[in-house]
């Protein structure tokens, strides 16, 4: 029993040992369909009772911490959304954030706003691959068709304004990396009118499913004192009846001037984390439209000429402008000294970026507190003691990204 | 980056702080609306425990590790905790020399510091006492070094 011998393995001291005539280990992952990933979990089993699930990491560890370290402030941003690649606006967000802290710079409204629709659209395409492929896990293979069909319309306008599907890299320091493209509203519009009814679709397919519900209803219990000391954020505490969330508690980015609710359910079942982000996805469709309505005009990039690149057009009439340019690519901008710490709600839980600036202009220290490696800590609590039955519901209802949990 | 001696920010958190152990606090800062408080390294398990018990500080957000190579003290363990209650964050900071990096495991306090306290044992090599399970958890069990040092190449062939 145990791989003992494979290498690259990490072979626990107790899978060798697993005794009485019931027990066993059994092994799941590395690259297992239903760990999302590259997850491993040594579980050890009292006939179909979990008594014992260690999970493994590290196996998408990239060292994107210690890359950041050689790069300029603005190159960072890229390697953000390599990081948590299901919601990478979310992570340039945050980072962009808390590099402009430590700049003290001001980022005009219009930028802030798009920045605020376009993060909710990432948290619905985030939202919409879980429930797929929760769904799918499950056994309910049409909703992942389903949630295909409107992700593809996210990505699509995330292509239009930033000219890629995925690794958008659409913010900055300072801003936005491009102009929004012209005729977005039409498309935000088409989209935004649409998904409420599909909503209803994924709800119709689900919610009273008694399949759906006997899977998941008191499966995957965790409660909220475990949750806290064990670091689980986001989703999950909402499910358990906390009403935390960042956009609330600490707001950045102008999402105080948006109206939209925090939904919570008590159970803390896998069934409740469901309903949780289901209604989600509405609150969050419900600030996109905010934000498209309400659009400030002006800026979509901050005036400073030491951080920001210059209008291409000042580029060919203004000796300084071109100066500037050239500077900030060559070498880059320099960051006061200074450590500055920003949460910010991703689908996930809190994603918070520990950015230490020494003044020069590359970061001396960049630390990602992800929300799947604190939301993954929790994976023993909550399984053990249920049926290996419920493993891969339990598992699938904390959503996370592997990408995330090893940076 | 030495902070001055004693200069204690006012913050109430601060006062709390020296009131329950004088000599815990070792200097601070606040700048950006963020509230950094200096911890000598021998009493971060009893400074932690109080902030959780009396003040509510009932989520350690993260612990990570910054090296200073080549000044000394080499190493900042660095802490960062969250009241719900009360909607506020702290950042405890410790110093360490580099020679045998070791400080106080806080997993008596909080579990979720199990893992963040691997990860800095994993890529600082910074050791924590009383770690329930003190393994690489990012990095193969096997690896040489610890990477996120700054005297550890970026690129390169081993040798």
């Amino acid at each position: 029993m145990g791989d003992a011998g494979v290498p690259g393995i990490t072979v626990l001291e107790d899978e060798q040992t697993a005794s009485g005539p019931r027990r066993m280990v059994l092994n799941i992952g590395p690259q297992h369909p239903s760990t999302h990933g590259v997850l491993r979990l040594a579980v050890e089993l009292d006939g179909e009772t979990i008594v014992k699930c260690r999970p493994e990491i590290g196996y998408l560890h990239t060292g994107i911490e210690k890359e950041c370290e050689a790069k300029t402030y603005q190159q960072v941003v890229t390697l953000t959304d390599r990081v948590d690649y299901l919601a990478p606006l979310s992570m340039n967000l945050g980072y962009c954030l808390a590099v402009e802290k430590l700049l003290g710079l001001e980022i005009p409204p219009q930028a802030q706003w798009m920045r605020v629709m376009l993060t909710e659209l990432t948290r619905l395409n985030s939202h919409l691959v879980w429930l797929g492929t929760h769904a799918m896990d499950i056994g309910a293979m049409s909703v992942f068709l389903y949630c295909f069909r409107e992700r593809e319309d996210i990505l699509r306008i995330f292509e239009m304004f930033s000219g890629q599907r995925m690794m958008t890299s659409y913010f900055r320091v300072g801003g936005l990396a491009l102009e929004p493209p012209r005729g977005w509203n039409q498309r935000i519009k088409a989209f935004i009118d649409g998904f409420p009814s599909k909503v209803d679709e994924y709800e119709n397919l689900l919610t009273n499913n008694r399949i759906w519900t006997g899977r998941t209803r008191g499966v995957g219990y965790f409660s909220l004192e475990d949750m806290l000391d064990l670091g689980v954020t986001g989703p999950m505490l909402r499910a358990a009846g906390l009403k935390t969330d960042a956009r609330k508690d600490e707001p950045y980015s102008s999402y105080e001037k948006f109206d939209f609710e925090v939904p919570t359910r008590t159970e803390s079942d896998v069934y409740a984390r469901y309903l949780v982000r289901v209604e989600e996805m509405r609150q969050s469709t419900r600030i996109v439209r905010q934000a498209m309505d309400g659009m400030p005009s002006g800026d979509w990039k901050a005036v400073d000429q030491h951080v920001v690149l210059p209008d291409r057009e000042k580029m060919k009439t203004q000796m300084e402008a071109l100066i500037y340019h050239f500077k900030i690519v060559t070498e880059g901008f320099r960051v006061p000294e200074g450590e500055v710490y920003q949460a910010i709600e991703s689908p996930r839980g809190e994603l918070g970026f520990y950015v230490v600036s020494d003044g020069t202009a590359k970061p001396y220290r960049v630390h990602m507190r992800t929300p799947s490696f604190g939301n993954l800590q929790g994976t023993s609590k909550m399984v053990e003691g249920g049926l290996i039955a419920d493993l891969i519901a339990s598992i699938g209802s904390m959503d996370f990204v592997l990408g995330d949990t090893d940076r | 980056m030495a902070m001055p001696d004693g200069a204690l920010p006012d913050r109430p958190l601060a006062a709390a702080l020296a009131a329950f152990d004088s000599a815990a606090v070792v200097g601070g800062k606040f700048d950006r609306g963020e509230l950094t408080l200096e911890i000598d390294p021998a009493r971060i398990a009893s400074v932690c425990g109080f902030l959780k018990h009396d003040r509510n500080f009932v989520r350690l957000s993260t612990v990570t590790a910054v090296d200073r190579y080549p000044a000394e003290p080499r190493f900042e363990v660095v802490y960062h905790l969250q009241s719900i209650e009360r909607n506020e964050r702290v950042r405890l900071k410790c110093r360490l020399g580099g020679g045998q990096p070791e400080i106080d495991s806080v997993t008596s306090v909080w579990r979720s510091a199990d893992w963040y306290e691997r990860e800095v044992f994993d890529l600082f090599g910074i050791r924590f006492a009383g770690h329930p399970d003190l393994r690489r958890i990012l990095l193969p069990d096997d690896w040489e070094g610890y990477p996120l040092r700054k005297d550890y190449p970026k690129t390169g062939q081993r040798v």
